[in-house]
């Protein structure tokens, strides 16, 4: 496999930066397009997007912080990004559609497309799940998807919900019992939406795990709920990205 | 919680960062998912001048316990001088 940073056409035509993972053989691949969470473009999703190249997919993670410092560390842009109140929602899918050309572009690539994000990607792949052409999509503990933001929070971070008629593709949901945002009342809320609409979905809470029990790198990490949930990631990309 | 929700308010002052003293404008306060300190949240403040770029910027990420401490300390400075 090989690892490169790639120029992607993203939202409005702006060139962003993406970290670009894949197996070394012909193909046909399956792809996926990974979400980074708040904290950033940092090692530890490209880490992920690895992880799915490791796996037999073509994975690419569009650096979604790139305009407010894509020559700076991955930190100092998120935090440019947290000072102006987040990444608006279109600019996020004018990119992922950008990543989802890309993967698509790829002769290698089998056309099968998927997404996967963490805590606010997590939101993202919920709302690019009802606006993208996408196959498969997987959220990881993404809060405010069916729950009103706080008082005083950024109108960027509006529930997205009211879009669950247009989900177009299967959607895993991982979550904790012990989060709070999104705490299992919002994700019992989401699934009941889905159930309203028919749509086809899956939703996993792990006890004992809280936010952000996939993040090796930090306290959160719960080892049995990652490993049980990265056995879900692969069986749920495994059905649904495959070939006909 | 993954909100970018921040408190904002305008400094008079410097910061010392990466590339040495700078102007700051602005500071940004949260209480959401620190980038380094192991804890799931932290109180986070970011000195920055908004006009110089993201690099621009002095972070610090404390417990709850330490900022409230901090508050305290700042306010017993203040009123001492």
């Amino acid at each position: 496999m090989m690892a490169e940073t790639v120029t992607i056409a993203g939202h409005g035509g702006d060139r962003i930066a993406a970290y670009f993972a894949r197996p070394l053989g012909p193909g046909p691949y399956p792809a996926v397009v990974v979400v980074h969470h708040m904290p950033g473009w940092d090692e530890a999703t490209k880490g992920i997007t690895l992880r799915f190249a490791s796996r037999g997919y073509a994975a690419i993670c569009p650096h979604l912080h790139y305009r407010e410092g894509g020559g700076s560390s991955p930190d100092d842009a998120a935090a440019a990004v947290r000072a102006r109140g987040g990444v608006p929602d279109e600019r996020f899918l004018g990119d992922a559609a950008g990543a989802i050309d890309y993967l698509r572009s790829l002769p290698y690539c089998s056309g099968k497309v998927g997404a996967i994000g963490y805590c606010s990607g997590g939101r993202q792949v919920f709302l690019a799940a009802c606006s993208l052409p996408l196959d498969a999509a997987v959220d990881c503990y993404g809060g405010f998807v069916a729950e009103s933001p706080p008082e005083g929070m950024p109108l960027r971070m509006a529930p997205v919900i009211d879009r669950a008629a247009d989900l177009r593709c299967p959607l895993l949901g991982l979550f904790g019992a012990e989060d709070s945002h999104p705490a299992p009342a919002e994700t019992r809320r989401t699934a009941e939406i889905l159930e309203q609409h028919r749509k086809a979905f899956e939703f996993h809470t792990f006890p004992g795990a809280g936010h952000g029990f996939f993040a090796t790198d930090r306290p959160s990490y719960r080892v049995e709920a990652a490993n049980q949930g990265w056995q879900r990631v692969f069986d749920w990309f495994g059905r649904h990205l495959a070939s006909a | 919680m993954c909100s970018h929700a921040i408190e904002k308010t305008s400094v008079t002052g410097s910061g010392k960062g990466t590339k040495g003293w700078f102007s700051l404008s602005t500071a940004c306060v949260c209480f959401d998912h620190p980038y380094f300190t192991p804890l799931e949240r932290t109180l986070n403040i970011d000195f920055i001048d908004e006009a110089s770029g993201p690099e621009a910027r002095v972070a610090v990420e404390l417990s709850p316990d330490s900022a409230r401490a901090l508050m305290r300390s700042i306010q017993l400075a203040l009123e001492a001088g």
